[in-house]
């Protein structure tokens, strides 16, 4: 990528210096122009997170000056905020935090993936109607997420349209599995479509001539599908299902509407973090939001490396092998 | 929330609507087959993701167009139709008008400012080559990934410290965060797909870079730019985590944290009808833009990661 900078071709000497130059004066225009960009995410990205590592290991005591006779709060560096994560109260609520916010991500994106790719299928099939198609699919992704949590909370009402749809008289939004199965439902329904069209763009990639060509060898749908549709669908895939899971692990707006604070059964790690800075305990939660990006970091690394999803995309990092 | 769209391709879905047309107008019969053999099934399924996409939505807007006496009515049809319920969240104690206007600033200066300095950013890393370019590139990208909460705690910390709790920067600049890195990565793809040829012939004409970028590419550009205003507008319309915690005021906060905090008359039960006007009310103008640039969103979401 610095070829120019890193071989002074020999023959080239008359010309040496001048190109040379002009590099630098292509490094100092880029960084000119990339300043404020960086400076930006520095000031909202970068300082929050330094802060944040600094707050986790800040333990606040509160407690009364022998002195004066009032309440103080006195802190001292440690590691009290991250062991409280393996003992005591909060452990077992931080575990459920935790717990949920897995078993959302996991359960959630293999649903999705699944609709979205039967969607994409579909919507690759249809020869008319695209224009409805895709402005209804992108109905849920525009709908704000605050939004259509209370949408789904009315929804799901005791007396609600999905009780009398499904002749059932489950209290939905109170704490329970249903609670669970509400948030996981609404989250589906949102960002199903969203699979769907990253999908569906993977699919349209693909020329005609390779399912001619699979069809002319005696190849039966399913086994097109799995042999042939999805391993070249793939890259675009694992990218989609890749930001839907980091988005996944910070889901905070849902169970927040749909539920509501601190409730048991919806709680995640941004709920629960959230939960204990609002009651500015920030020491605490700035180790939760600590153990939720490392988590969400490991996460990517796993797609990234294991995985192979290309996130820069082709013509930066594709070209350099 | 907010995701983010891998940067990278083209368009594909532009060039399969013109494949589509070409196919139409020449008639090809294997295509013909193809077309009659998958139509009723491919309908059918068609239908059935309309209904899954639009069932709730219209829920929404049933329930905010009924009576407040027959809220509670199941009916598939709100008849008569009253507007009561945009009545009522209308209503000065609400101060849902003050949140629309506050959402509108927030979401729209956080779009200008994001574009402004973003763009200068992504042609760089679109169109020059330089040292640590991937590295830039890739920190731009992984800043994207980080959880709002885990900026939140200490911003929150740091805005009470500097008096910023109910301001409209201390919602802004928390939502560059995420903005951002996704115009970056949106407009980054979009230089890429523009011939190289466009500077070669500028500077031949004896353009500087900066007049290259200016006069050449910055106009051209103009409908990627256009397509990453809509998506990060959309993106900073639906904040919703960090609108939250750093207002406590009525007046500061935004449409969606305010819809979501509505009362009723006695304070414990939730005012649904009024929550579902206000919620169609919020969502009205998303959808206004997805009806009319549904073509630019869709290749903006998809453009990249796609080979």
């Amino acid at each position: 990528m610095t070829t120019a900078v890193q071989a002074p071709t020999p023959p080239a000497k008359a010309v040496g210096p001048m190109r040379q130059d002009r590099r630098r004066g292509v490094g100092r225009f880029a960084a000119l122009l990339l300043s404020p960009t960086v400076l930006v995410l520095a000031l909202v990205i970068g300082y929050p997170i330094v802060s944040a590592l600094r707050l986790s290991f800040q333990v606040t005591h509160q407690g009364i000056n022998p002195t004066t006779g009032m309440v103080e709060n006195t802190s001292h560096v440690g590691l009290a905020n991250y062991a409280g994560i393996f003992s005591g109260d909060s452990a077992s609520q931080f575990w459920n935090a935790f717990w949920n916010t897995t078993t959302f991500t996991v359960a959630g994106v293999a649903i999705e993936t699944v609709i979205g790719v039967a969607m994409a299928l579909i919507m690759h099939k249809a020869f008319r109607g695209r224009g409805i198609v895709r402005a209804s699919v992108l109905v849920p992704w525009a709908i704000p997420t605050a939004i259509s949590g209370l949408l789904w909370k009315w929804i799901f009402q005791s007396d609600g349209i999905a009780n009398t749809v499904l002749h059932t008289h489950v209290l939905w939004t109170t704490e329970g599995f249903h609670a669970w199965g509400a948030v996981l439902i609404a989250d589906v329904w949102k960002t199903a479509p969203f699979i769907g069209l990253l999908a569906l763009a993977g699919l349209q990639v693909i020329p005609g001539e390779v399912y001619e060509a699979a069809k002319v060898d005696g190849s039966g749908p399913w086994r097109t599908f799995f042999r042939i549709t999805l391993p070249l669908a793939r890259p675009a895939l694992v990218v989609a299902v890749l930001f839907r899971m980091l988005d996944a692990l910070r889901m905070f707006d849902l169970p927040f509407v749909l539920i509501g604070a601190h409730k048991h059964s919806v709680e995640t790690l941004s709920t629960f973090a959230w939960y204990e800075a609002s009651n500015l305990r920030y020491g605490t939660a700035a180790a939760y939001s600590t153990v939720l990006f490392l988590y969400i970091a490991v996460v990517a690394f796993v797609f990234v490396k294991v995985l192979g999803a290309d996130l820069i995309g082709r013509g930066v990092e594709g070209k350099k092998k | 929330m907010t995701s983010l769209p891998p940067a990278g391709a083209s368009t594909p879905l532009a060039g399969a609507l013109a494949a589509d047309a070409t196919r139409a107008a020449t008639g090809l019969p294997v295509k013909r087959t193809r077309r009659a053999g998958a139509s009723p099934w491919a309908y059918a399924g068609i239908t059935v993701i309309v209904i899954y996409c639009l069932a709730p939505f219209y829920w929404m807007v049933v329930s905010a167009l009924r009576r407040p006496d027959d809220q509670f009515s199941n009916q598939a049809f709100p008849w008569p139709i009253s507007l009561a319920n945009f009545e009522s969240a209308f209503k000065p104690s609400n101060g849902f008008g003050r949140a629309l206007l506050n959402s509108l600033v927030v979401a729209g200066l956080t779009t200008i400012l994001t574009l402004v300095i973003g763009i200068t950013a992504a042609y760089v890393l679109a169109r020059l080559e330089f040292r640590f370019k991937n590295v830039i590139l890739a920190a731009i990208i992984a800043t994207s990934m980080f959880p709002g909460i885990s900026l939140l705690v200490p911003l929150l910390k740091l805005f009470v410290s500097i008096h910023w709790i109910n301001t409209f920067q201390a919602m802004i600049l928390p939502s560059m965060s995420f903005a951002l890195p996704l115009a970056v990565f949106n407009l980054t793809a979009f230089f890429k797909q523009m011939p190289f040829a466009l500077e070669e012939a500028a500077q031949i004409d004896g353009a500087s870079p900066m007049q290259a970028f200016r006069k050449v590419i910055l106009p051209l550009a103009a409908p990627g730019v256009f397509t990453t205003a809509i998506l990060t507008f959309i993106a900073a319309w639906n904040e919703f985590i960090i609108a939250l915690s750093v207002t406590n005021k009525q007046d500061m906060r935004t449409a969606p944290v305010i819809t979501s905090l509505f009362t009723g008359q006695y304070g414990y039960d939730q005012p649904f009808g009024t929550q579902m006007a206000a919620g169609v009310v919020v969502t009205i103008p998303l959808v206004i833009l997805v009806l009319f640039f549904q073509r630019r969103i869709v290749e903006g979401l998809t453009s990249g990661g796609v080979k």
